[in-house]
């Protein structure tokens, strides 16, 4: 079963042709890389995925959801971690997973497993955001997106400022999420750190070609 | 009511109502006294007008504040992959702003009673058509600062667009506030009708519009 299906679809920033004829299939159970130079669309086409974005034109079906009909449902069914934390600084960490959890409809059960899955140590819950580093913030902002148990993983850059534990925890989510039936769209340009965890490989060009190659190792 | 206690817990945390709008109303309503050169009678006559000048001036100091809460580290992003309801996003951050302009609201009246020595005749009035004013500020505020949540000129476009907006409040709540003070000859009970009209018209605006302009914003 198709959880993205995207077909010679155009996004504008603006004027700008972020994405402009892309096309892309990710199954259940799928980990797909995406990969390409600064600027190629790799987070637009992210954003597209997470209804943030409105096509437009070509199909984009997201969760069995027409994107240029209908972004909203689809939203609260993905896990979107992109370049900003989307946490708010002057709140603690435990109050930013409590905020966002609740704000999901997320369980406290929830919230806290999965503050243990990243391993947000407790004596920084109740440290203000703004204290925070970039890679604990990192945990935090995958942390709140985890809690929501999504059916669509949409990474952007998951790695950046995180030590080697952390990168470990978000290999181990990309994993463990294609395996238990969901999917995963990862935008990294750290090929090596990423591939073994991705089932596809895919390149993004100028936002106007998006071809697939067939890597298939997942370890 | 989950978006207006986070923004009134953000409020109470960083304070900056309490540290930076205060002192910047406080400080326009001395500023006025200096330029104005009154005599007691004439600044007695005057306070309901500068009163409510001061209050818009630091209204759009909180608005800014407000709508820069979603606007950093992407939050806004945030509140629409979370799947709240976008009319209870905006009821939560109108209520946490009328909150937070009403504080500054009553600050400020204590400042006119003792810098201006404004006398207060009818209590009651003064503090209906206060809430009344408060509401029109907070829901039009919030209304406009969605409108501006993504512009980057922001700062300098949000005044421009909310002090007109806003004149119907400053023209009634200074009528309302001029009965309570016994300086204007006028019926302060409807200019506080008229006061209240406005909040529920924009508040009923801002429900209906504001998923729109989060979403295009």
């Amino acid at each position: 079963m198709s959880v993205v299906e995207l077909d010679d679809v155009v996004v504008l920033l603006g004027r700008f042709p972020a994405l402009a004829g892309a096309s892309l299939r990710v199954d259940a159970g799928e980990a797909v890389l995406l990969h390409g130079p600064n600027g190629a669309g790799k987070s637009t086409l992210l954003r597209l995925c997470a209804g943030l974005l409105r096509p437009e034109s070509g199909s984009a079906r997201v969760l069995d959801t027409d994107l240029g009909r209908d972004r909203r449902s689809v939203r609260p069914r993905v896990g979107y971690v992109g370049h900003q934390s989307m946490l708010y600084d002057d709140l603690t960490v435990a109050e930013n997973i409590r905020f966002w959890g609740r704000a999901a409809g997320v369980s406290t059960e929830q919230q806290e497993a999965s503050a243990r899955r990243m391993r947000i140590e407790e004596r920084l819950f109740d440290v203000p955001v703004s204290r925070l580093s970039a890679g604990q913030r990192r945990r935090t902002s995958i942390a709140v997106a985890a809690a929501r148990r999504p059916e669509l993983w949409l990474l952007d850059e998951p790695h950046a400022g995180l030590d080697q534990s952390g990168r470990d925890i978000v290999d181990a989510l990309i994993t463990d999420a294609a395996a238990s039936g969901g999917a995963v769209l990862v935008a990294s340009h750290e090929l090596d750190r990423v591939e073994p965890v991705v089932h596809r490989r895919v390149t993004i060009i100028g936002g106007t070609a998006v071809e697939s190659e067939g890597t298939t190792r997942v370890r | 009511m989950l978006v207006a206690q986070k923004d009134l817990r953000i409020e109470l945390r960083s304070k900056v109502a309490l540290n930076q709008v205060v002192p910047f109303a406080l400080l326009v309503l001395v500023l006025f006294g200096f330029a104005l050169d009154a005599d007691r009678a004439s600044l007695t006559n005057f306070t309901p007008g500068l009163y409510w000048v001061a209050i818009l001036l630091a209204s759009v100091l909180a608005v800014h504040r407000s709508v820069g809460l979603e606007a950093g580290e992407g939050a806004r992003e945030g509140l629409l992959l979370s799947g709240m309801r976008p009319e209870s996003v905006y009821l939560g951050k109108t209520l946490a702003l009328i909150a937070q302009i009403l504080v500054v609201a009553l600050m400020m009246l204590g400042g006119v009673v003792i810098l201006y020595e404004a006398p207060v005749d009818d209590g009651l009035l003064l503090v209906a058509a206060l809430f009344g004013a408060v509401l029109g500020v907070g829901a039009a505020g919030t209304l406009y600062g969605a409108l501006l949540g993504g512009q980057r000129a922001r700062e300098t476009v949000l005044p421009i667009l909310l002090l007109p907006v806003l004149s119907p409040v400053l023209i009634a709540a200074t009528r309302a506030f001029g009965d309570a003070m016994g300086t204007v000859a006028t019926d302060g009970w409807q200019w506080t009708g008229l006061l209240f009209g406005f909040g529920a018209i924009y508040l009923a605006l801002g429900v209906v519009s504001h998923g729109v302009l989060m979403e295009e914003n």
